[in-house]
């Protein structure tokens, strides 16, 4: 397997200023992250820690293997929503290792108003069954929550994709032999009482967790009984009387280790297909020079090469097809001895490059090796040439290929995120196991200067047809709103708020993701793939 | 030479014997109990016959089986090592009654030697100084008293028959004797079967200095002195050789005076004549006394060896075998100096008692020659002497020797039980010991300051937990997160007390402990971490214990968040109905005292008799229902009394 050779100077003047650019684009999800990561701020995190609980991020440390790695997914979700009221969306969610088995952990924060369900609340813990149900990750619900968030609920309870799907996805997953295990630390009420009733195995913690449908108001309001938290549905009723829980803890701390215990006792871990696996190696160049050789500006073309010598074991990669469709680079390699088949952007897709892709799809089903796509796209081709030449059919050839394909995709966006080349080189809705975002990456339907190009010629159509003119400066005046809006809405932060993605990673850190990604697909054997018709 | 020996003795001296005897080409023949039937001196042995159980009178002690099994097995000798049947003049001569060959005196010299006070006139009668007392038979109290006054107060009366410290009363003043005599008398009936006594002078600041001889029957030679002076209880701690402050006047004087007490008794073999010596004014020849004579193998001959370069269980062989002696006089000399420390499994702190367990871990640094009958994975029973090890250093000077002594006790690794490492580490730090100047009093006198514990560093607590969850072995993706690092909580015990840290891994190579208040950095540096500026010391964990070799081993245990039981706490106070069901019986009535398990009543239910027990002890408050009372799941029918 060839060696790939950067070309980067890391003593350049171009170089330093991309990495200063970087590193400024990271401060700002950091300092993000750092208040996702403080959950409902210091008074509420001392009112819950002077109850003898342990805060949120503390319990899922404890509960995970010591020095296990933690996947994150979603930290700066519902970032700028809700008037940042609820700070990675009240809710933690990643993949850690539980003696020594992957599994999806899901810890509300009661912190962050009562731990109760924003709408992307709702829509964080749904993506993480999601990703525990694609990958068989059992899955460990950390419960401390009072259910749906009240003032939002029209957006968390009715419909498909809210509330009630938590425990569809529960009784599903359990169907289909994924565990599901709950350890209530604190309040579940209502809705959220069927988490643990839901689970295969429930923990409750001693005079601190509560299971009911109905809390002690509602109850009084009701009926008029007049009972307290604990006799109504405390650790010991749950254990002894109503048979709801199945242990009884101490404390936090006892209760994670009893949630340890059972996912000790779960028996052997997924079974990770029969992949060829090396022994890693670290690239040949270091992965801190992303920083330095993806340029700043996303409209400066690079050779994405530079960025696979910088993720990739030993900067080894086995170019497939490298004469052909130029534009898009595809080709073997490993991360961290794992092989994978990586799909990459080099510019515009044109129908050689789409063909290619498709091609390549179909090369990695057949031998079954995950897919990494690094997405820095601006789209297809456009013109009368590429229209008349059958883009459209080309590059519909690669999004069949890449959404019927069985093998993992994960997939990263490098840089531009535009137009169906986000469907090709498999966005959100192509349902990759795992999507990240750099910072310095822009999602949008097209480029806010085309976007507002676009609109601008339209009104400017309309006006000439009606006689009237319009100058240069009402365009730049009408042209604003949308491009501030596109500026606004493509930003990772934006994106990452909503769950477009699985969350805004360091550069640096990419091989380690998508190792830790693989690492977390492969639990699920990877099925024979049955394409759909291409149009040839 | 001897094709083949039996060895019968067990732990470190069979070993020891057996590994010179196996370089000369011997095959050995090992005896052991029920409890040694997997020891080391057993593996290390060519043949190896069980003898017996476990309490060494029914193995170590049956001569008679020993000599059978040496039969058996077609040895020619035995050696008997120290202590059991060693110094046994009729077990000696049941060797030889039975065509075999006793590796050691004749039971003759033996027994002139049994008895202390017909030793010391025997020694009397060949030159060799004696201390200044009343060895004679009048033991009429009268006479003793006035035998005292003649020779000076203060006097020690020390039981004829008697050892280690046993039977034996220092008198200050003449008012005291009577007393002292009467208790000192009642103990040695009760030890030894015998209550004679003898009064001797008492030496104020005293030494013991012992001299190796070694004879043929008729010649015999010296391998020079042994300090033994570092003594706790009668029980040597650490020896040496040669003495600090050994004159060679005195050194001559205290050879030729061995040489002729061994040669008064046709001495064979190897032999330790002790002597107590005044020092009181420093090392002077005419101020040493003969005690007793060990007529075997002595537990700390290896300083001897390693200062002469002999090898003293090769030459017990030769000569057994009927050699003439090795090297004669003129041939031996003494080449730097040597100390060996006795590793012990015992808790000091609580009076260096002797402690059991099994060793999950024991290593000792290379430069030193370490004399042990365990291995890493051997038990110290209760049966035998807890001994561990025998650490012995050489250099060419004292103070090297004892640097040495120093780090090699620093650098030996015992996990599994509680050591008297720390105590003899001390001791190399004393300041009296480093100049020389010892006497048998020494660690009486600074005893609290030997026995002072250590607090564990708080470096030594961070090692210990990295250990406990595995994190000082990190894979490359230990610790990794997008962002912020997470915190995780670890408790461990250190002597009963929490010990509470927390840890922030920082990836692969770096984590961020705090433990009580204080902040340390680990480092990973190689293959090894580097924790708030010093290396992490070795460290070992076998179940929940965690042994950290730092200042001499710490301990720690890991707290198992498991082990508890949220459940188990129910009331105890009241015994209820499980079900619905018919009160068959009841067995108990009110102020009656129960045991927990204790039947209280049976219920009758759904066609089965369920007795219902008593959940603790306790005195009978109330019975809440008679036989043949119909009652509903749950009532109670008997209450116990508050604790």
């Amino acid at each position: 397997m060839s060696k790939l050779t950067s070309k980067a100077m890391p003593a350049s003047e171009g170089f330093k200023a991309n990495r200063a650019a970087h590193l400024d684009a990271l401060a700002q999800i950091s300092a993000a992250a750092e208040t996702a990561r403080m959950g409902g701020g210091e008074k509420s995190r001392a009112r819950h820690e002077s109850r003898g609980k342990m805060l949120p991020r503390r319990r899922v440390a404890n509960l995970l293997d010591a020095g296990s790695p933690f996947l994150e997914i979603g930290v700066t979700a519902a970032y700028g929503m809700y008037g940042d009221a609820a700070p990675c969306a009240g809710v933690i969610a990643g993949i850690g290792r539980v003696q020594g088995r992957e599994v999806m952990v899901v810890c509300n924060d009661a912190t962050v108003k009562g731990g109760t369900y924003y709408p992307m609340t709702v829509k964080k813990h749904l993506r993480a069954q999601e990703i525990a149900e694609e990958n068989h990750l059992p899955c460990i619900y950390l419960v401390d929550s009072g259910g749906a968030n009240l003032p939002n609920q029209d957006e968390v309870f009715p419909d498909r994709d809210h509330f009630g799907r938590i425990f569809y996805n529960q009784a599903r997953m359990s169907a289909k032999g994924i565990p599901q295990i709950a350890v209530v630390m604190g309040s579940c009420t209502a809705g959220g009482a069927y988490v643990p009733a839901m689970s295969d195995v429930t923990i409750i913690v001693k005079e601190q967790g509560t299971i009911f449908l109905a809390g002690p108001p509602l109850v009084k309001a009701a009926t008029g009984e007049v009972v307290s938290a604990e006799d109504l549905g405390g650790g010991d009723v749950h254990t002894r009387l109503s048979g709801v829980a199945d242990y009884l803890a101490e404390d936090d701390a006892h209760a994670l280790a009893l949630a340890r215990r059972a996912v000790g006792s779960l028996g052997g871990a997924g079974l990770k297909p029969g992949l060829q696996f090396e022994a890693p190696e670290e690239p040949a160049y270091d992965p801190e020079e992303i920083l330095g050789v993806v340029p700043a500006d996303l409209r400066t073309p690079y050779d994405i090469r530079e960025v696979i010598a910088r993720v990739v074991d030993g900067s080894r990669f086995d170019e497939f097809k490298p004469r052909f469709g130029e534009t898009l680079v595809t080709g073997f390699a490993h991360v961290k001895g794992c092989p994978v088949g990586i799909i990459a952007n080099n510019g515009v897709l044109f129908s050689e490059a789409a063909q290619k892709g498709a091609h390549f799809v179909e090369l990695c089903s057949q031998r079954k090796t995950p897919l990494v796509f690094l997405q820095n796209i601006t789209g297809f081709m456009v013109g009368r040439k590429y229209e008349n030449e059958g883009i459209a059919r080309h590059g519909a050839k690669m999004v069949t290929a890449v959404a019927t394909t069985s093998v993992p995709k994960i997939t990263m966006l490098v840089g531009g995120s535009f137009g169906a080349g986000n469907y090709g080189m498999s966005g959100r809705a192509y349902q990759p196991r795992f999507l990240w975002s750099w910072p310095n990456s822009r999602i949008s339907v097209m480029g806010g200067e085309q976007a507002a190009g676009v609109l601008a010629t339209v009104k400017r159509d309309g006006i000439e047809r009606q006689g009237g003119t319009w100058s240069a400066e009402e365009e730049t005046e009408f042209k604003r709103p949308t491009l501030d809006m596109f500026e606004e809405q493509s930003h990772p932060l934006y994106a990452s708020a909503r769950l477009w993605d699985d969350g805004i990673i360091d550069p640096r850190k990419s091989r380690d993701v998508l190792a830790l990604s693989l690492s977390a697909a492969l639990n699920a054997p990877i099925e024979e793939t049955r394409f759909g018709v291409f149009r040839m | 030479m001897f094709n083949k020996i039996l060895i019968a003795n067990r732990g470190e001296i069979a070993c020891r014997v057996m590994e010179t005897a196996q370089k000369m080409g011997v095959f050995c023949v090992a005896v052991y109990s029920d409890a040694d039937a997997s020891a080391k001196h057993v593996q290390m042995a060519d043949e190896a016959l069980h003898i017996g159980s476990s309490a060494p009178a029914e193995s170590y002690l049956k001569g008679d089986v020993i000599i059978q099994a040496a039969l058996d097995t077609g040895a020619q000798a035995i050696h008997p090592g120290y202590g059991f049947l060693s110094e046994n003049p009729d077990f000696v001569d049941a060797v030889e009654a039975a065509g075999l060959t006793f590796i050691g005196p004749s039971a003759d010299a033996i027994r002139k030697m049994g008895l202390k006070d017909a030793a010391k006139v025997l020694m009397e009668q060949a030159g060799v100084p004696v201390v200044p007392g009343y060895h004679g038979d009048n033991q009429d109290p009268e006479h003793l008293a006035g035998a005292a006054e003649t020779i000076g107060y203060p006097v020690l009366i020390k039981a004829v028959a008697g050892g280690g410290g046993k039977g034996m009363r220092l008198v200050e003043k003449p008012e005291d004797f009577q007393s002292a005599l009467d208790s000192a008398r009642g103990e040695a009936k009760t030890a030894f079967g015998n209550d004679a006594v003898l009064v001797e002078k008492f030496v104020s600041k005293p030494r013991h200095i012992e001299v190796q001889v070694f004879g043929d029957g008729t010649h015999a030679v010296h391998l020079f002195e042994r300090d033994c002076s570092l003594q706790r209880r009668h029980q040597k701690v650490i020896e040496e050789a040669p003495a600090p402050g050994m004159t060679a006047e005195m050194r001559q004087a205290m050879g030729q005076a061995g040489v002729r007490a061994a040669e008064a008794i046709g001495y064979k073999g190897a032999g330790t004549v002790e002597f107590i010596v005044d020092a009181s004014d420093g090392l002077r020849a005419d101020r040493f006394w003969f005690m007793e004579m060990n007529t075997r193998l002595q537990v700390e001959h290896p300083v001897t060896e390693a200062i002469t370069g002999v090898d003293l269980a090769e030459w017990q062989l030769r000569v057994a075998a009927g050699e003439s002696l090795p090297r004669q006089q003129d041939d031996l000399s003494i080449n730097g100096h040597a100390f060996e420390a006795r590793l012990y499994a015992e808790d000091v702190p609580k009076g260096f008692l002797p402690a059991t367990g099994t060793l999950t871990h024991l290593k000792f640094p290379k430069e030193c020659r370490a004399d042990s009958g365990v291995r890493a994975g051997d038990t110290i029973s209760p049966w035998y002497d807890p001994m561990i090890a025998k650490v012995v250093v050489h250099g060419p000077t004292r103070a090297v020797a004892l640097e040495s002594l120093h780090r090699t006790l620093h650098q030996t690794e015992v996990a599994g039980t509680v050591t008297n490492l720390a105590f003899l580490g001390a001791l190399t730090r004393h300041s009296g010991f480093a100049s020389g100047d010892v006497d048998t009093g020494l660690i009486g006198r600074d005893l609290d300051d030997l026995v002072q514990e250590a607090g564990a560093s708080n470096a030594s607590a961070v090692a210990a937990a990295m250990t406990a969850l595995c994190l000082n072995e990190a894979g490359p993706e230990m610790g990794f997160t997008l962002w912020a690092p997470l915190h995780r909580a670890v408790q461990l015990l250190r002597d009963g007390d929490v010990v509470d840290l927390d840890v922030q891994v920082e990836g692969p190579k770096r984590q961020i402990w705090e433990v009580e208040g204080a902040q340390l950095i680990a480092q990973r540096r190689g293959a090894g971490w580097i924790i708030d500026g010093t290396a992490m010391p070795n460290v070992v964990q076998a179940g929940s214990q965690v042994t950290v070799f730092d200042d001499y081993g710490q301990v720690f245990e890991v707290v198992d968040p498991l082990d508890r039981d949220a459940s188990a706490a129910g009331d105890t106070n009241v015994i209820e109905a499980p079900m619905p069901g018919l009160v068959k019986a009841v067995f108990t009535s009110a102020g009656q005292a129960v045991k927990e398990g204790d039947r209280l009543a049976i219920l009758e239910a759904m066609k089965m008799e369920h007795s219902l027990l008593a959940a603790r002890d306790g005195v009978v408050a109330e019975v809440l229902a008679d036989a043949g009372a119909q009652v509903e799941a749950g009532a109670a029918l008997v209450r116990l009394q508050e604790d």
